[in-house]
């Protein structure tokens, strides 16, 4: 056959199957439009050669969050003042931050606005002439969310380590930071005597789109929190010592470790070897930073975020009636240290712990009187996104 | 001229439809005149019927049907009736086992007991094909083989489904229906486990359906590159070998020193496929039943090496108090 023959012959199939192939590449383009990152990842080694232990990131989507998560420029320190007087001293009502002297308390108070309510100014939280008077419920949240700050630079350095953290590392200039949970009813099913999806085999954005259990966070970051560590610990199944736990209990665990890759923007091989996950031996030393964080999470839910339920407005309430609550997004937003590890406690001292005189204990919340609302004129404007990849506004974030 | 040798069939020749020879009275359960589409005749016999229905593929089909409407409407209600989530998320859906802790009693409707009736009649169809499968066989006076061949592939889903939930006392260890959610089942049992890939007949499941895939390749490329020679009468070759046999049993004795005849390839290859699904099934069994994890095992016998530490080793953090 001569080289003409074979290009008449090649052009005579493309003619006669193009329409074809077209339509065919059209329908799986569409298809899957939307389902993957585009390549080139970016890959780095982060175990021994040949078994698998690759971080692997997307240069794309890391220079979208690097330009989201740089920290402010700092305002201008006061200078210290021998026998300046205290906060605490010349104002009333300052329960957490009266040992800061009066121009240090008035420079933590204009960061708070800057991170907090940029919009609103002071008149977020403070309501009339007397900012001494809690009358406003932002006010109050705003305290106890003052000390649990200070009680996690304090008390949990294990997995905040001297970085820390500060109300800007949640709030990024929002009065909600952008990334909370409330608890779920979990997906409508016409229920009766159809078969029970028990919360799970449903899109699941909240645990990397995969089917599994679609509210992890009830499960393991409140209240007291189930079981985690459901793998086998023994060769053989022995009695008495195996734990018998389930599949769909380990489906359950990882449909967590799904929102914690999401949220960190890790892959599991980040903390985990993957050819035994369960090995605290094998495992890169980033599981146990991450394994404080599970401890610590629903403490912050259950001390700090449960118990302001009382005092909220209505349109701060979940769908049903609980208080936003906290999970791994709301301060790591995408990357594995928050705002790429740059702490911001020397520039704000204040916030490494309770200060001199100041206190961590809560009120009683439930014996609360009714308190102002802020937002009272116009609710919706600063309703939070309640998800970290909620379907209908994913493609503006940039942590899928 | 027409070239016959390329992708697709370029020239398809045929006459009247063939009806099949006549095999007792069986012959009136042969359904449908026979219809000739080009398409299909491109990629094998464009000749489309007469099927052989029977009473075994008329109540196989009617099981199946069964199955999957139970599966398909208990879809649609985990999505509230909704049609267009029921198209949007179908991936995601799934008609879900009892669960965990439920036993091997008759579990309410709700939950699992649908299931238990889907897996029923799932069950009773795919079994009813089999008989099919071995009475066609029979019919035509051919060896077994491909029934056979069907139920290794049947034991792997009853061990799935049934054997190993039996086994260990609860349907909750079976298998949900649905695609993505079998999926992340399969993985999760595989960590629950201790990583499967340490049990070794999942390793001989694995090589065996790796290996079905370059054996059929490799047999695929010898026929048609020796299709010149007359090489696809494979049957013929078996005793009246040919040149396109001594061409291709030459080409991979030089290749590899060792060549397959046009006998025994079959038998390679027949062996490979239904090897993949008896050793998985094997290898599922013992999962849970005898061996909890496949890791720890592997260390105890010496297949899972240890590797130079990277970083420093860690210690669990929550030794000395109480596991989370």
């Amino acid at each position: 056959m001569k080289m003409s023959d074979l290009h008449r012959r090649a052009a005579r199939c493309m003619v006669s199957s193009r329409a074809i192939k077209l339509g065919v590449i059209a329908v799986m383009a569409a298809s899957v439009q939307g389902c993957f990152e585009a390549p080139p990842m970016d890959t780095e080694q982060v175990g021994f050669r040949g078994v698998g232990m690759w971080s692997t990131t997307n240069p794309d989507i890391t220079e979208q969050l690097v330009a989201l998560n740089q920290v402010p420029a700092a305002l201008p320190a006061t200078p210290a003042v021998e026998g300046a007087p205290k906060a605490g001293d010349i104002y009333q009502n300052v329960q957490v931050l009266g040992d800061l002297s009066v121009a240090e308390f008035a420079r933590t108070m204009a960061t708070i606005t800057q991170w907090v309510s940029p919009e609103q100014g002071c008149a977020y939280c403070h309501e009339g002439a007397n900012f001494a008077e809690d009358n406003l419920y932002t006010k109050v949240v705003s305290r106890r969310m003052m000390q649990m700050t200070q009680n996690i630079n304090s008390e949990w350095s294990d997995h905040v380590g001297a970085t820390g953290v500060t109300c800007y590392t949640c709030h990024r200039g929002n009065n909600v930071p952008e990334y909370i949970w409330f608890e779920q009813d979990g997906p409508v099913t016409a229920g009766g005597m159809s078969g029970n999806s028990y919360q799970q085999n449903h899109v699941g954005t909240e645990v990397g789109y995969t089917s599994m259990l679609s509210d992890p966070f009830s499960k393991y970051l409140m209240g007291e929190p189930d079981k985690i560590r459901v793998a086998a610990q023994n060769a053989l199944p022995m009695r008495g010592e195996t734990n018998n736990q389930p599949t769909q209990a380990l489906e359950n665990t990882w449909s967590l470790m799904m929102h914690m890759s999401d949220s960190l923007g890790v892959n599991c091989t980040h903390c985990h070897n993957s050819r035994n996950f369960s090995s605290w031996e094998q495992s890169p030393p980033a599981r146990i930073t991450a394994w404080h964080a599970l401890q610590m999470v629903p403490e912050i839910n259950n001390d700090y975020m449960t118990p302001l339920q009382p005092i909220y407005p209505d349109h701060r309430l979940g769908s049903l009636d609980d208080a936003p609550k906290t999970n791994c997004a709301t301060c790591h937003q995408g990357i594995n240290k928050p705002l790429y590890g740059v702490s911001m406690l020397e520039d704000y001292p204040e916030w490494k712990g309770p200060l001199e005189g100041g206190t961590l204990d809560a009120p009683d919340y439930t014996a609360a009187p009714a308190y102002g609302d802020p937002n009272a004129v116009e609710p919706e404007s600063t309703e939070p996104s309640a998800s970290l990849v909620n379907p209908e506004t994913s493609s503006k974030s940039v942590i899928q | 001229m027409a070239e016959y040798q390329n992708i697709f069939t370029q020239v398809q020749v045929h006459g009247a439809g063939e009806m099949g020879i006549p095999v007792g009275r069986d012959t009136r359960n042969r359904v449908g005149k026979p219809i000739f589409n080009r398409w299909l005749g491109m990629l094998g016999n464009a000749q489309i019927g007469p099927i052989y229905l029977g009473v075994t593929g008329t109540l196989s089909l009617i099981c199946g049907f069964i199955a999957f409407e139970i599966i398909g409407f208990n879809m649609l209600a985990s999505v509230n009736w909704d049609v267009v989530q029921f198209v949007r998320q179908l991936f995601w859906l799934a008609l879900e086992p009892p669960p965990p802790g439920s036993g091997l009693g008759i579990p309410r409707m709700a939950e699992g007991g649908w299931w238990l009736l889907a897996g029923f009649f799932l069950t009773l169809s795919i079994l009813l094909w089999w008989t099919r499968t071995y009475l066609r066989a029979r019919a035509l006076k051919m060896g077994y083989h491909i029934p056979w061949a069907f139920a290794a592939a049947i034991w792997l889903y009853l061990v799935l489904g049934f054997f190993r939930p039996l086994l260990m006392g609860d349907w909750g260890e079976a298998v949900p229906f649905g695609i993505f959610p079998h999926l992340d089942w399969t993985a999760a049992f595989s960590m629950r486990y201790g990583n499967l890939f340490y049990n070794p007949f999942h390793m001989l499941s694995i090589a065996f359906l790796y290996g079905s895939a370059v054996l059929f390749g490799m047999h695929a490329a010898t026929i048609l590159a020796v299709g010149r020679y007359g090489g696809e009468r494979e049957i013929e070759q078996i005793t009246d070998r040919g040149t396109a046999t001594e061409r291709a049993a030459l080409f991979w004795r030089w290749c590899m020193g060792f060549n397959a005849t046009m006998e025994s390839i079959h038998r390679w290859a027949w062996w490979f496929a239904i090897l993949t699904p008896i050793t998985g099934g094997i290898g599922i069994l013992l999962t849970g039943t005898v061996v909890d994890n496949w890791y720890m095992w592997g260390v105890k016998h010496g297949i899972a090496p240890a590797y130079p530490e990277v970083y420093p080793p860690g210690i669990d953090p929550a030794l000395g108090m109480e596991a989370k």
